[in-house]
């Protein structure tokens, strides 16, 4: 992976892409299924304004041809909020900084009415989310409980997001029958000391590690709009396509009160916009899910936009601490663009 | 929102996203927030910060003073 100068100029950028980036992106990754490299990255990002409609209808060229018409509906919830002691500066739920979250902890019927909920709509998978530096005793105590109760009562795939974990949780979670694991690296390497100082992002990547090894599904993602410079977007999505996850939830910042990043705007529409077809170009097979944030950033246009330009899945309802669209609103939005929900027994 | 157990119809003087006195200041942006992506954070009858948990379909709230409260998506 090369860094790239960061006083390049589009042009500079495509040239050093191999000329016109579309065109390059249309024979590479379309025809033959090899995701661009930082720098073609990089030029995707760079691209005009008047020239981010042919990046998503070839993103989405790409999504249909390598993942097919179907999108992978999901559900979260938080099992544990508020009272982290990791600094993450995008995060409502950290205890160090002087955020309106309170702890709160959901017991076990309500978890299961939560992942009864998600079935509702379709979905196929439910993912538990604490915010915790890792899970200790009594969280996997009650994530032991909340899988089992779940697994009795409702037909969804469970996944986890726990933080970090020792290979003894790995294995535990894994005999739990726990599907997916998210672990996030939030932004690029280069960028990620600016993000989190009471961890490192090579501690995310073993988790990772750890939890494919296991034989879970690995998904993996971030937060754009974090004050990362479209270099350090463009070095995250090939740290990302290294990673080989089996999901990318994609995520724009909301910038939260009290948190250090609450100053920052929220990114704009078509920044998003030219990052998701980027991200579908350098991970041309891989689940590209619309995570939090879409409903300031891109509204319910940006959104149907982001749904043709390279996502194949969506987290519909609410998310951990902030509110999403109402699900039958995505589902909506689904239907009329003819787009069917990925079944079950399509996901095992 | 369904307002606490035993406030209905009882002005709320506090801003739930910020806490602070709707009577003093622009609330817009607030209002902005918690119409699309917040749920309320602080009592809008006392301004004290609440415990809220939220769930793939809704939200509740929790006021030590004033009790429970709960809604779906946006809190108009």
């Amino acid at each position: 992976m090369t860094a790239v100068d960061p006083s390049s100029t589009a042009e500079d950028t495509a040239q050093a892409a191999g000329g016109d980036i579309l065109a390059v992106a249309r024979e590479q990754v379309l025809e033959r299924g090899e995701g661009l490299s930082q720098e073609q990255v990089l030029a995707v990002l760079q691209l005009p304004t008047d020239r981010l409609h042919e990046a998503l209808a070839l993103a989405h060229e790409v999504r249909m041809r390598h993942c097919g018409p179907e999108v992978e509906v999901e559900g979260i919830v938080s099992l544990k909020t508020g009272g982290c002691p990791e600094d993450c500066h995008f995060c409502s739920q950290s205890g160090l900084f002087e955020s309106p979250v309170r702890a709160a902890w959901l017991d076990v019927d309500r978890l299961v009415e939560a992942a009864k909920q998600t079935a509702k709509t379709g979905a196929t998978e439910f993912c538990i989310v604490a915010a915790v530096r890792g899970p200790d005793a009594k969280l996997m105590e009650q994530v032991r409980a909340g899988i089992a109760a779940i697994r009795a009562e409702v037909d969804i795939n469970v996944a986890c997001s726990l933080g970090m974990l020792t290979q003894e949780q790995v294995d535990e979670l894994a005999a739990m029958g726990v599907h997916r694991y998210n672990h996030n690296l939030e932004t690029a390497r280069s960028h990620f000391p600016e993000v989190v100082t009471t961890h490192s992002w090579e501690e995310r990547w073993e988790t990772l590690q750890m939890v494919r090894a296991a034989g879970m599904e690995v998904c993996c993602g971030g937060i754009v709009g974090m004050g990362e410079t479209l270099d350090q977007r463009a070095e995250f999505a090939v740290q990302l396509a290294e990673l080989e996850p089996d999901e990318v939830p994609l995520n724009f910042l909301i910038p939260n009160p009290g948190t250090p990043f609450a100053h920052l705007e929220v990114p704009q529409g078509a920044d998003a916009l030219r990052t998701v077809a980027a991200f579908r170009l350098a991970l041309p097979r891989t689940v590209l899910r619309f995570a939090g944030g879409r409903e300031l950033t891109l509204g319910d246009l940006g959104a149907e936009q982001g749904m043709l330009g390279g996502v194949n899945a969506i987290i519909v309802g609410n998310y951990l601490t902030n509110l999403g669209r109402p699900a039958e609103q995505d589902l909506d939005m689904l239907e009329s663009l003819k787009m069917p929900i990925k079944a079950l027994n399509d996901t095992l | 929102m369904e307002p606490p157990a035993g406030t209905a119809g009882v002005d709320r003087p506090y801003c739930a996203w910020c806490g602070a006195a709707r009577a003093q200041g622009d609330h817009a942006a607030c209002d902005r927030r918690l119409a699309t992506v917040d749920p309320p954070r602080h009592c809008p009858l006392c301004a004290r910060r609440m415990v809220v948990q939220v769930d793939p379909m809704g939200w509740t709230a929790r006021c030590s003073r004033h009790g429970e409260s709960a809604g779906t998506n946006g809190f108009a």
